[in-house]
């Protein structure tokens, strides 16, 4: 068994940017406005960073490939910047990529940040991609809200749901998701919507509406990491540690074999399972204060929930019905609003999801501060349900 | 030695346009059309072309009991063949997975070349007893507002030609050529021009007919009297009669041409006709089958006893029985290519095909070709080196393993508006093959609430995709359900 990274990383600073429609703002100004509030938070100057991580997915509508993005905008001192892919999973990998140089000796202080660009493309939704030039010769040209839209279909197939129920649960969820964005100043979607408007929204892939789907936003978010004695060194108190960062990615066997059954996340199952081991949660349904999942789809939210053992498989639509997940709930699920009204910068939505955390366990969160949270779990899944990443981080007060 | 047909299929389009709704929608513009409002005629979906609906007649002409490789010449001949250039019939050899020494031809040039065709299969059969794989597809394109648009339908037929359970003897052929130009179409022009009706008729039909159907009469040595079916498709009215009867053969000899709720499939519809009249011919009948086109090309063909011994795998009564009425003229229109949709900006995407990456693919992309391992029993697609079962990785297992003729069951779908898609809302979703295998795919000619998880599928090969920039097409294999096999309530009415 490794070691694992259990309270070896701390957190120096984290910034984020108002996220949404951002008209006003290039990649550069994005990315920008999160290293300013990161670098203030932390108290460092650019001459301390040892080396940078930078998750950005969609380089060809948005901010360009490599590190050189990140070090012109931000004026590097000619530190290695190196740019993380892995989909919608790419800002936990980035923290990830930073956080196991730290906890190597081999930096003292890194940064990892996100940033997406999209929309400068003229359309609603994810930009359309082009995947490689055997893909697209048999592989649907299909788009996100289909692909985990199917997850619905499998679902109710497999649990005997009937659709109805499911579109109430799946809409219970985004009108959680907006009530808590509603209360969030940096959110891309600040507004309440009743349960009514989720039901009789136009459908745009069977059976999700369009309150079902995820804002497409622009937005950076960023982090800034160190050893623990560094940070203390620093005269950092009450820090917030990593205890866990894991990543499981498909190998296909969703796709080929009939084993899989379409209604779950295979990969979110494996890395939750190896997460809990390795932050040592022996009872995550008692032991994880809060969580920021990756809510592209209401539906992968609920589905979510049993993939990391928060509820019993086929008790989700029960559990999100009960409000188990609402802000007053026993698990509290997407308290900043989550990729459903933060938004969805693609490459920052990880760090995005990490800084609700991070404020959260440090009393930071404003009008929608919990009541003394200990662990916050982050679930950032890429791609679609038959093939993706899925990273699953475990954050809580050092020594805890 | 006996040579002739030893199987045959049909295809026609699951849409079956209403000709009540072309001639009220130009109404305004065109009401000396008004009369031909009845019925309905075959439309290609979207993603079908004459390569298609040539795989599919095909497929239907060759049930699993047929030896595919045993066939030695493919030909496709079609008046509308999507390209000038790169062998259409090698896509088609290349979806049914015939062998890689076929001789492979595309035909075209007058609506008579599919009975000139099968002339040359006989030869051949004759010369080396080869057996030849002759389809016909017809998927033209007509001036809207036109009497060509309600009368021409979408639509293709195979036949097998050979030595072994012959069906039924071709007798005899007999050609008559000559430059009589009722229609006309140059090289790159889409739409036909056509001269006077009358004309047509009477100094061709009815002059140019009689020579070659007495010919071949002659040369079968048959009294016209004796014939039991007289095949000759044409969009005028009667001039199947009249010819029969200038022959000297029988009217009730004379087999309808489906114009009522099919129309005239061009270069296929004489082979069409004759599938529909195989399906239920006695051994011992006389087929006649004329076909008129710069010329006109005739063959004698006689019912053997084998006949009852072959069924196409749908059959053309039961392909016309099913199928989807369509009352929207304008999706007609844009099908054809003759309404220019706005697409939005997600239309604007790239459709490039790499043709390396295509041909290193060939067998997976054309032929729906598979990997199975052979320890585990596992399918994959697209194959790859490495088969994985949980616990057990092994290298270089796969053998290849066609999913064409497979079915398969929905697991998961979905039905979105949000790509750009001819046919909205685009349905996909992944299919779990009876056997073995798995394939996320696109479901086609469906319709809203078609499609469910559980629900059975076969498989159809179709465009995947048109790249209007540089004009070129690709195919794979998409999804439809087996449930429009039946002939329900899905059935097109009036």
């Amino acid at each position: 068994m490794p070691q694992g990274i259990k309270d070896k990383v701390a957190i120096l600073g984290m910034g984020c940017s108002r996220f949404g429609e951002r008209w006003d703002a290039s990649p550069e100004d994005l990315m920008v406005e999160a290293y300013n509030e990161a670098m203030s938070d932390a108290g460092i100057t650019p001459e301390q960073l040892d080396a940078a991580w930078f998750s950005t997915h969609m380089e060809d509508v948005g901010t360009g490939r490599g590190g050189i993005p990140m070090g012109i905008a931000l004026r590097l001192p000619n530190i290695g910047v190196t740019r993380v892919e892995n989909f919608c999973a790419g800002g936990s990998e980035a923290v990830r990529a930073a956080v196991y140089a730290v906890a190597s000796g081999a930096c003292d202080i890194a940064i990892a940040l996100g940033v997406e660009k999209l929309k400068d493309t003229g359309y609603g939704g994810l930009p359309v991609a082009t995947v490689g030039t055997y893909i697209p010769q048999w592989y649907p040209a299909a788009v996100a809200p289909a692909n985990f839209a199917q997850l619905a279909a499998a679902y109710r197939a497999k649990h005997g749901v009937d659709a109805a129920t499911l579109k109430r649960a799946i809409s219970h969820v985004s009108v959680k998701s907006h009530a808590n964005g509603a209360k969030n100043p940096k959110a891309h979607l600040r507004k309440e919507i009743t349960i009514e408007q989720c039901l009789n929204a136009p459908t745009i892939a069977q059976p999700l509406g369009l309150f079902d789907c995820c804002g497409v936003s622009d937005g950076a978010a960023a982090v800034i990491v160190t050893r623990p004695e560094i940070a203390r060194e620093m005269g950092k108190k009450d820090l917030v540690t990593f205890k866990a960062l894991q990543l499981a990615v498909s190998n296909g066997w969703e796709m080929s074999g009939s084993q899989w059954d379409g209604s779950y996340v295979h990969t979110a199952r494996i890395a939750s399972r190896k997460a809990y081991a390795e932050a040592g949660i022996k009872n995550p349904r008692e032991e994880i204060s809060m969580s920021e999942v990756h809510d592209c789809f209401s539906i992968t939210e609920l589905v979510t929930m049993e993939d990391l053992g928060l509820s019993d498989e086929g008790g989700a639509v029960r559990d999100v019905l009960d409000g188990k997940f609402d802000a007053d709930g026993a698990i509290p699920c997407q308290i900043d609003g989550g990729l459903k009204c933060f938004g969805h910068p693609v490459g920052a939505s990880g760090i995005r999801m990490l800084y609700e955390m991070y404020l959260q366990l440090l009393g930071r969160a404003g009008e929608r501060q919990l009541a003394n949270p200990r662990t916050g779990l982050i679930h950032n899944l890429g791609g679609q349900p038959n093939q993706n990443v899925c990273s699953i981080s475990i954050v809580g007060r050092e020594g805890e | 030695m006996t040579i002739g047909i030893t199987g045959y299929g049909v295809y026609i389009p699951h849409l079956r346009l209403s000709r009540k709704a072309v001639v009220d929608a130009n109404a305004w513009f065109a009401p000396n059309l008004k009369g031909k409002g009845r019925g309905h005629r075959s439309m290609a979906n979207w993603d079908e072309d004459a390569i298609t609906m040539a795989v599919a007649a095909a497929r239907d002409a060759l049930p699993e009991s047929v030896d595919r490789q045993a066939f030695a010449k493919v030909m496709l001949a079609s008046e509308n063949l999507p390209f000038a250039e790169r062998l259409n019939a090698g896509i088609l050899a290349g979806a049914l997975g015939l062998a890689d020494d076929v001789v492979a031809n595309d035909l075209g040039g007058a609506q008579s070349i599919a009975l000139s065709s099968l002339a040359q299969a006989v030869s051949a059969a004759k010369a080396d007893a080869e057996a030849s794989l002759l389809v016909a597809a017809s998927h033209r394109r007509t001036r809207a507002a036109s009497a060509q648009e309600l009368d021409y339908a979408d639509g293709a037929a195979a036949i097998t030609v050979g030595t072994e359970n012959v069906l039924a003897e071709v007798l005899a052929s007999a050609s008559h050529t000559v430059d009589f130009v009722d229609h006309f179409r140059l090289q790159g022009e889409e739409i036909d021009y056509h001269w006077e009706e009358r004309w047509v008729r009477d100094e061709g039909i009815a002059k140019l007919g009689p020579k070659s159907v007495n010919a071949a009469l002659e040369k079968a040595g048959i009294n016209a009297a004796d014939v039991n079916y007289f095949i000759f498709p044409s969009v005028f009215k009667k001039a199947d009669a009249q010819l029969a009867k200038r022959c000297g053969i029988n009217e009730a000899a004379v087999v309808d041409n489906f114009s009522a709720e099919l129309g005239d499939c061009g270069t296929a519809q004489g082979l069409i006709m004759l599938a529909g009249v195989l399906e239920s011919a006695q051994p011992g009948q006389i087929i006649v089958l004329s076909q008129f086109g710069s010329g006109c090309n005739t063959v004698v063909l006689r019912v053997t006893d084998a006949i009852s011994g072959f069924k196409p795998v749908r059959g053309l009564a039961a392909q016309l029985a099913s199928g989807k009425e369509e009352t929207s003229y304008t999706r007609f229109l844009a099908y054809k290519g003759q309404l220019k949709l706005e697409r939005g900006m997600r239309g604007e995407q790239d459709k490039k095909t790499a043709l390396s990456t295509s041909y290193r693919h060939h067998k997976s992309l054309l032929g729906f070709i598979a990997g199975r391992c052979k320890e585990s029993g596992d399918v994959h697609f697209p194959p790859s080196r490495i088969s994985y079962t949980p616990g057990n990785h092994v290298q270089d297992t796969q053998e290849p393993y066609s999913l064409a003729d497979k079915r398969g069951k929905v697991l998961s779908w979905s039905a979105e508006y949000l790509s750009s898609y001819m046919a909205p809302p685009h349905q996909y979703g992944q299919v779990d093959f009876i056997g073995g295998g798995r394939v996320l795919m696109e479901f086609t000619d469906v319709a809203p609430g078609d499609i469910d998880s559980g629900f059975e599928v076969e498989m159809v090969f179709r465009v995947k995709d048109i790249d209007e920039l540089r004009g070129y097409k690709r195919y794979f294999w998409k999804a439809k359900p087996v449930s429009y096999n039946n002939a329900d309530s899905s059935a097109a009415a009036e």
